[in-house]
């Protein structure tokens, strides 16, 4: 008996001892990849010991193999090189080297732009670009030159010192600031026609970001929101001189109440009125009613007249047949029927 | 607290003009004092501008009441008469009731008043008509509502109904916690 109790007492602590040993050496078939700068262990390691089928036992062995894995991480970093913070007390920092594994990007991949109205039309007419060399001979200066721009071949046409005048121009007009113009012209289209590409890549928003054009509708719309965009939501912002005095307000009524210690004296004086109202047994004049009323007053009057006409038409009864009647009196409304019309 | 709007004096004044007719104007304008109603936890109170002042300096949730209360709205917005309004509406009471001394415990405990307990009532009185309701001294003891003109109250048998019960002082009693 009391030997047992002995073997037991000795295994158990073994048990004991092996305890924490257990939980901080981890043995794997296949060591872990690390890349301790992203702090990301990777186990290729195929997960026999977890069963398929969902249940607790998985969901246990699951949390059972994330711990050794971050077990064998956090034993990674230890290794790194540290150094103590603020002094010998602060706490331990480990320095991680550089990433290498390349995450994911968090965020979607940018719309691509829209085409331009030239891309459009050359997709259309299919225009296709023509790979251009940008260096060109230059015969004058027997060098290679660039096609274009600052030292292009065959010099730059602003910096010409002699412009012949064509043939049927106007002699004294001067051509070099003729050049000039022409150039800051196409400078301008360019610039309108980029600023045109950008706004028709862009939704048609509420005109609160500057673009090339603002409508009058959008520029309004955007100073209303300026001015309520300070901090006491523009209530002492001065309104401009043409401004509309007030602008319609967006929120529902408030209900307000008169002053509890108002003006007693002009309160009775409404509830005299008040009463006087109510005193008074003659309803006030409905306009709409009255209106309705002597319009079928004249209706009933017009018809009486319309009906002593027709019977004195009518006044001596005919011997055919009904449906004749009928058909002779429908005869003779036709025409005034028409008339109206 | 606040005072009435529009809607709410119409309907108090609409109310208080079945019992007293015209003679609102006589509470509304007083030769003694300025007087007002004001609404206070849905109850309408007639206040006298001097303790309407004074009553200011109590926070809301703890007034439990100012001056007289005339009654309160309910929900849905109509005024109901409450029997603190009497002392207001006896004496200017244009339709009055008088009950006989057997019938006024009946009528304090609540009970409409029959016609055998009927003592007297005012000439010209329209069925439906709001009336005051006095002990044969005199004494005001509450208010109802006419169920029979004063023409068919002669003809009708002793046991029907004349006035609808509304109010009456013995509520001072039964709901003394409920009147403020």
């Amino acid at each position: 008996m009391a030997a047992l109790c002995v073997e037991e007492l000795l295994a158990r602590a073994e048990q004991r001892e092996a305890e924490p040993q257990r939980s901080v050496t981890v043995e794997k078939e296949l060591e872990l990849e690390f890349d301790l700068g992203n702090l990301l262990a990777l186990d290729r390691n195929p997960p026999t010991s977890v069963p398929r089928a969902a249940g607790a036992q998985r969901e246990s062995r699951l949390r059972s193999l994330a711990r050794d894995n971050t077990q064998l991480l956090v034993a990674q970093l230890w290794g790194l090189p540290a150094e103590r913070a603020e002094g010998a007390a602060g706490p331990l920092l480990a320095q991680l080297p550089e990433p290498s594994y390349r995450l994911p990007r968090e965020k979607p991949l940018p719309r691509p732009r829209p085409p331009t109205r030239w891309e459009q039309f050359a997709r259309l007419k299919g225009i296709r670009r023509r790979k251009r060399t940008s260096l060109v001979w230059d015969e004058a200066a027997k060098q290679w030159r660039r096609r274009w721009g600052y030292g292009r071949a065959g010099g730059d046409p602003a910096r010409d010192w002699l412009i012949e005048v064509p043939a049927g121009a106007d002699p004294d007009e001067d051509q070099f600031a003729k050049r000039l113009c022409e150039k800051r012209e196409r400078v301008a289209r360019n610039e309108l026609n980029r600023l045109r590409n950008i706004a028709r890549g862009t939704l048609p928003g509420r005109g609160l970001h500057p673009t090339g054009h603002q409508s009058r509708v959008e520029l309004g719309r955007a100073s209303e929101v300026a001015r309520v965009s300070t901090a006491s939501l523009g209530r002492f912002q001065p309104r401009l001189p043409k401004e509309p005095a007030a602008p319609p307000s967006r929120g529902g009524k408030k209900r307000r109440f008169e002053p509890l210690l108002g003006d007693l004296a002009a309160e009775r004086s409404r509830q005299l009125e008040l009463l006087r109202g109510l005193g008074s047994k003659k309803p006030p004049l409905d306009l709409t009613r009255a209106v309705n009323k002597q319009l079928r007053e004249e209706d009933a009057e017009a018809a009486k007249g319309r009906k002593r006409g027709q019977r004195g038409k009518r006044g001596r009864p005919r011997p055919g047949a009904a449906k004749g009647k009928k058909a002779g009196t429908r005869r003779q409304q036709r025409p005034a029927g028409k008339k109206r019309g | 607290m606040r005072p009435l709007t529009e809607e709410e004096t119409r309907a108090l004044f609409e109310k208080l003009a079945k019992y007293i007719g015209e003679n609102i104007q006589l509470l509304v304008d007083r030769p003694d004092g300025s007087y007002c109603f004001r609404l206070h936890k849905d109850r309408v109170y007639y206040v006298s501008e001097r303790i309407l002042k004074v009553a200011t300096n109590i926070p809301g949730d703890k007034l439990v009441s100012l001056g007289t209360c005339f009654g309160k709205f309910t929900k849905t917005q109509k005024f109901r008469l409450h029997v603190t309004a009497l002392d207001y509406l006896a004496p200017y009471a244009k339709y009055k009731v008088w009950v006989k001394p057997g019938a006024e415990q009946s009528f304090l405990y609540g009970n409409h008043v029959l016609k055998s307990g009927l003592g007297r009532i005012t000439e010209n009185t329209a069925q439906y008509q709001g009336v005051v309701v006095y002990s044969m001294a005199d004494v005001p003891l509450g208010f109802g509502v006419a169920a029979k003109s004063t023409q068919d109250c002669r003809k009708v048998d002793p046991m029907a109904i004349v006035v609808f019960h509304q109010a009456d002082v013995g509520e001072y009693v039964r709901h003394e916690e409920t009147l403020t």
